[in-house]
């Protein structure tokens, strides 16, 4: 198979999407959703895993290294977070948030060295050892958890220059400032030529290497920047939604889930990334309140929530095989469609590709 | 053609919807309801846990309705897929919040995971944390956890009284030195809950004991069973969930040759859809009840005939009235209500829904002795117990079950731990630790 029926190739839609994504995010969304169950149970969600898909995007769409353990990376970033707050509650949030990811980027350049050796599905089973070591690692010593008895930790409250952010709506902007800045960075730098050599390698390391680009510095750069984003991600899970938490929580089957996010969403594309989590997270919650809302008492509530998986799982195969490129390939098919372009700006398209 | 039928379909169910609509306000002005979420897994490694539990719940609100209702209140519920997840869990909370305008008085997770992951929201949103026989042990500790319940007793009480239990086959505590003990746990918050007062009832007995971890889903149980093969220890203490860990760990145990009369299960693992899978091999394994099975009891037997025998019944499998998990979430669920009268009757609501903190005096103010429970057909199910403003664990006792291969044989009356004072010190200790930490100041109890 050649790759190019695997990757999506770059189109100028990440960005436009991307901005107006960020515009209704920021200038509609206030003004017309008032509950507090779509900004702290939907909306921080989505974009927390989007985040961290869009690091899984870096590492897999873009490196085209086959990776599994960004549930671990951000377990990483979490717990790291926590315990700068703790231990050094002067710093500013921002800046203990940054740090939290570079913690996490530090795990991906570790766990990103067997890429050198191995790839494909074995680079895979070496990067599930990033999911065990870490959760293990914070398990197995208390003091990453303050000691807690139990083992779980309560995430401090967000306090940004002496202002306190703790309302769904406020966590809301710091989650939706922290994606936009980070997105922003990410969509430049697979435009630019850090996101050229991750492709060359992608798409042919040997000819990459031997164009003059360093397998070594391409690849760990791009576990690092991946889990870097994943770490980041994984801080504000935690302490926007989770509030509380232990290490289960960010257990192989988040990683599984953002696996999935980013190849549903479509390989190779930041509008992938969001519109898998969107799918990966929301469509399950859909199922459940259309399964107890309107089935309620008709059905036997065990069958209707068994259904749910059924339904999700037969869609995900169906997308699969009508659009192995993805949800973000199928939204521009249908954008094509709906609004035709010229036969100049395709042909301008093409040559561009080629 | 068809879309044009479609199309006919949906004006029609829109119409239907909108007269509906119209429908509803009136008939909700005509009786009072009040509103319980139902955050249940039914789905995954848990369900048999979830199925039962949330299925009693759901009989019993439904057998309330059927006589009248709480004082003439009608209880109405909405259900939300948890999967004994900690991450869907805070996704349904915030789902089932709020139903017609009417909030939640109190939240079950029926797992430490989802409970952990809510117990700090409780005092600011004003719901009480159920948690009947899980999740935090320090919440019975009232004073610094006012929203937070552990009735139906804790798990350092459960192991306690576990403990109590094999010192006396032992034949006493002097006996028990040099003893070996395993904790073998899923290697989660809820498999490490009661470590911290099993460990210094271990040091003060001068019991050896070994914690193995078994990561979840816990499938797979080898490499431990060979561990505790070579450790020898005297007694099994294991903590798993889900049918699937439960079961495996009893055909590990057989085939390693450890004995099923030396291993105790927790409450999470005693029902008999933990047991039934690993067929012989559980015969003889010791399990602890908070609820004890059984269809004999008043309650059970009316819920039967009328829920059931009207086609309410919301277990598929009428025959799993009277297991384990249906008849804990039966004691749960009547706990509610109970707690929801009594709230009526202290606020003068009589007849009227409640608020969340009107639900948490009430059940605060919980009394469930003999007397009481005979009258709600329970009697001999559930340990009598009371809540009071500083202990917020009820009983704190636990009765012993043996499997017998076909079903459960009661070996112990309710047991409460040898030494409960020091339990409640372990407890308010770490209540302590936890407000310090937190910037609480615990409340006073007069």
């Amino acid at each position: 198979m050649k790759p190019s029926t695997v990757f999506m190739s770059y189109t100028r839609n990440d960005l436009t999407n991307f901005v107006i994504l960020m515009g209704l995010g920021f200038a509609v969304v206030p003004f017309v959703v008032q509950t507090d169950y779509w900004y702290s149970s939907i909306l921080i969600p989505w974009l927390c895993l989007s985040l961290a898909a869009v690091g899984q995007q870096i590492v897999m769409g873009y490196a085209g290294q086959l990776a599994l353990g960004a549930a671990g990376f951000m377990a990483a970033g979490a717990f790291a977070l926590f315990n700068l707050e703790l231990r050094l509650p002067f710093m500013p949030f921002p800046f203990n948030l940054m740090i939290s990811g570079l913690i996490a980027a530090f795990f991906g350049i570790i766990f990103g060295l067997p890429s050198l050796r191995v790839r494909g599905i074995y680079l895979m089973v070496a990067t599930l050892a990033a999911q065990f070591f870490i959760i293990w690692m914070i398990d197995k010593f208390g003091w990453f958890k303050n000691y807690d008895t139990s083992g779980i930790i309560t995430a401090q409250d967000i306090v940004i220059f002496g202002r306190e952010f703790t309302s769904p709506f406020e966590m809301y902007l710091v989650v939706l400032v922290t994606v936009t800045v980070l997105t922003v960075l990410a969509i430049n730098m697979t435009r630019g030529s850090t996101g050229r050599n991750w492709m060359a390698v992608r798409d042919m390391d040997i000819a990459a290497e031997s164009m003059g680009i360093s397998l070594l510095r391409t690849k760990l750069q791009a576990f690092a920047i991946s889990a870097f984003f994943c770490g980041v991600a994984g801080a504000l899970f935690a302490f926007t939604y989770l509030k509380s938490m232990e290490p289960v929580a960010f257990d192989i089957k988040l990683s599984f889930r953002i696996l999935f996010m980013v190849i549903l969403g479509g390989l190779g594309t930041i509008n992938g990334a969001f519109i898998g989590a969107a799918f990966i997270l929301l469509f399950p919650v859909v199922l459940n309140t259309l399964g107890n809302g309107v089935f309620h008492g008709m059905i036997d509530a065990t069958i209707i929530s068994s259904i749910e998986l059924v339904v999700f799982g037969v869609l995900i195969i169906v997308f699969m095989i009508y659009e192995p490129l993805g949800m973000a390939k199928l939204w521009d098919s249908i954008k094509a469609k709906l609004a035709p372009q010229s036969t100049l700006e395709q042909a301008q398209e093409k040559q561009q590709r080629l | 053609m068809k879309w044009k039928r479609f199309k006919g379909g949906l004006a029609a169910t829109a119409t239907a919807v909108a007269v509906l609509a119209t429908l509803g306000p009136d008939a909700a002005m005509a009786e009072e309801t009040q509103y319980f979420p139902i955050a249940s897994s039914r789905v995954g490694p848990y369900s048999a846990m979830g199925t039962g539990y949330y299925g009693a719940q759901i009989d019993y609100m439904n057998y309330v309705n059927m006589n009248g209702g709480v004082n003439g209140v009608m209880l109405e519920w909405q259900e939300c897929e948890t999967e004994y997840n900690a991450v869907k869990t805070v996704e349904c909370y915030q789902r089932l919040m709020e139903k017609d305008g009417q909030r939640i008085l109190v939240f079950d997770t029926l797992g430490t995971p989802g409970a952990y992951a809510v117990i700090n929201r409780m005092a600011d949103d004003n719901v009480v944390l159920a948690q009947y026989g899980y999740g935090r042990t320090d919440a019975a500790d009232g004073r610094v956890w006012p929203w937070v319940f552990n009735a139906a007793s804790h798990y350092w009480s459960q192991i306690a009284v576990k403990m109590k239990f094999m010192a006396e086959q032992e034949g006493g505590i002097e006996n028990m030195r040099g003893k070996k003990i395993v904790h073998l746990h899923i290697d989660s918050a809820y498999g490490r809950e009661p470590l911290p007062a099993m460990r210094s009832i271990a040091e003060d007995w001068g019991v050896e004991l070994v914690e193995i971890s078994i990561p979840p889903p816990g499938l797979e149980q080898q490499s431990q069973w060979l561990q505790i093969r070579k450790e020898r220890p005297d007694w099994v203490t294991f903590w798993g969930a889900g049918s699937g860990m439960n079961s495996t760990a009893m055909t590990n145990a057989a085939r390693v040759g450890f004995p099923r009369d030396r291993m105790i299960y927790v409450t999470f693992g005693a029902a008999e859809e933990d047991m039934f899978p690993a067929g012989d091999a559980a015969t003889g394994t010791y399990a602890m009840a908070n609820a004890l099975p059984g269809d004999q009891f008043p309650l059970v037997q009316a819920i039967k005939e009328q829920v059931y025998g009207g086609s309410k019944g919301n277990l598929a499998e009428e025959s799993r009235i009277g297991t384990v998990y249906w008849n804990r979430g039966l004691g749960a669920a009547v706990t509610y209500i109970e707690a929801l009268r009594i709230a009526q009757e202290m606020h003068d609501k009589v007849g009227q829904a409640v608020t969340g903190a009107e639900f948490r005096d009430g059940y605060e103010s919980l009394v469930m002795d003999d007397a009481r429970l005979k009258e709600l057909g329970i009697e001999g199910m559930i340990a009598p117990f009371s809540i009071s403003c500083e202990n917020h664990e009820g009983a704190g006792k636990f009765a012993m079950m043996q499997w017998d291969g076909e079903k459960f044989e009661q070996v112990t009356d309710w047991e409460a731990p040898l030494d409960p004072t020091y339990i409640r010190q372990l407890v308010e200790n770490s209540a302590a630790k936890f407000a310090s930490e937190n910037g609480i100041t615990p409340r006073e109890c007069s």
